[in-house]
């Protein structure tokens, strides 16, 4: 149950609030009634018991990658990191 | 990077893993034990299933939380769920997670196969159709779960409200994290130095409501994601705090959690639901304040004080040497358990931790025993 998927805005129904997601190449409809904004199709958003709780900021996720990116290469140079 | 490879297996890259996992072993040298407690059930699967723990040197120590709706449910409530679903007009609507949750005496599905109405759904808003299908019914949903599911039973309510549904009850389960996790601070069972919060109740919430644990138990909090790297970036944060002897509250999963949460979501549950005084948890007790109920307006649809008379005051107590209750005070391991794969498996639970997909024994029975590298 507690497990909340990323999944993309594929259509809006607006007037039923209700939306169609792809999660990872599956199908589904949730409600959008949890949305604090309406989100727009392509939007990549978090989906828990058949609603959208909210979005997820991709330049956010693209940070955090950097970020492990750098560290990598970092330990790399100093030859730090597991054996 | 596509989309696809960014939300799915960028978090879970193997070289990006073991580069954090080594910075977080050589910062932790000269710290102290630092026990870290994933309040979530959904993260203690996330640990075992990776092996996160494995890649842990040995001062830091994960202590598996309280957050596993169906672990703490306490046998009374399951056992009013199977009373409701006895019951000859009902037709018992509730989470999957339900199905082989033992009561006092037998599940929903032994239940259910003994000819009792039971429908285990992917979304509470199943219920409508449920509901409309059965017209002659007294349908009944079983709200369970903590701040991930409570909006989703609060959007149902006012659905049915809306379409006029007449033939919808509610009994109302869902509980509350940070009462549950201030009452295991408060005991001396376990020991506990930081906590790694879920994301997705604080996607509800915002990370707002571990500041009052933060500031009375200085210790630090991550609310963190669920994929791997997030994890391990929690467990990083939780470690530069203790070097700096600090003890605040962060965010790592800051790409959809706020300090204050999701309005529209916690407005629905302000309208639609109040604090119990007091709510009783299995393996915990009874702690203040920790669930909800329905609001005042909505008390004529509480199943709970409608078929108050068919419930049974005396469940039946727990196997005596079941150690469920104390792994929900992240006072014992699975492993510290003697049931544990003898007699106890996923295909013959004993206690709640072995049941739910979320329970801290059935991810040691998935994913192995604790190793250490």
């Amino acid at each position: 149950m507690c497990l909340s998927i990323p999944s993309k805005i594929v259509s809006i129904d607006k007037e039923h609030n209700r939306a169609q997601v792809d999660t990872m190449g599956v199908g589904r409809e949730v409600s959008l009634d949890l949305m604090p904004e309406p989100p727009q199709i392509g939007d990549y958003v978090l989906i828990h018991i058949g609603f959208a709780m909210n979005k997820i900021d991709e330049a956010d996720a693209l940070e955090s990658i950097k970020l492990f990116e750098e560290l990598l290469a970092a330990q790399d140079e100093s030859g730090q990191g597991l054996p | 990077m596509t989309a696809e490879e960014l939300h799915f297996r960028a978090f879970r890259n193997p070289e990006h893993i073991r580069a954090l996992a080594a910075l977080i072993a050589q910062q932790a040298q000269g710290l102290g034990p630092v026990r870290i407690m994933e309040v979530c059930g959904g993260h203690t699967h996330a640990i075992m299933q990776h092996g996160l723990h494995t890649l842990m040197p040995e001062n830091i120590q994960f202590i598996h939380g309280p957050g596993c709706p169906v672990c703490v449910m306490p046998k009374a409530r399951i056992d009013q769920a199977i009373a409701l679903a006895k019951e000859p007009e009902v037709v018992l609507v509730t989470l999957g997670d339900m199905i082989k949750v033992p009561g006092s005496d037998g599940s929903l599905a032994d239940a259910r196969a003994q000819g009792a109405a039971v429908h285990f759904v992917y979304s509470p808003l199943d219920a409508l159709a449920i509901a409309a299908k059965h017209p002659d019914k007294q349908v009944v949903f079983f709200a369970i779960g903590f701040e991930t599911t409570t909006p989703m039973s609060a959007a149902l309510i006012e659905s049915a409200q809306r379409a006029g549904v007449s033939n919808l009850l509610f009994h109302i389960n869902h509980v509350t994290v940070p009462e549950a996790v201030s009452a295991i601070l408060d005991s001396d069972d376990a020991q506990i130095d930081a906590l790694i919060g879920p994301s997705h109740v604080s996607v509800i919430t915002g990370a707002q409501i571990y500041q009052p644990l933060v500031d009375r138990f200085q210790l630090p909090v991550v609310v963190s994601g669920f994929e791997p790297l997030d994890i391990l970036e929690g467990v990083h944060r939780i470690i530069t705090q203790k070097r700096a002897g600090e003890a605040k509250l962060s965010i790592q999963y800051t790409r959809s959690v706020t300090y204050e949460g999701n309005p529209t979501a916690q407005a629905l549950i302000a309208r639609t639901f109040k604090k119990r005084e007091s709510f009783e948890w299995r393996g915990l007790g009874a702690i203040a304040q920790s669930a909800w109920q329905l609001a005042d307006r909505y008390s004529h649809l509480d199943a709970e004080t409608i078929y108050a008379d068919r419930f049974e005051a005396n469940p039946r107590e727990d196997h005596q040497a079941c150690l469920c209750g104390t792994i929900l005070r992240g006072a014992a391991k699975p492993t510290d358990c003697p049931l544990f794969k003898h007699p106890c498996t996923p295909q013959n639970p004993i206690g709640s931790c072995m049941v739910s997909s979320e329970g801290a024994c059935a991810a040691y029975y998935r994913y192995g025993q604790e190793v250490r590298l």
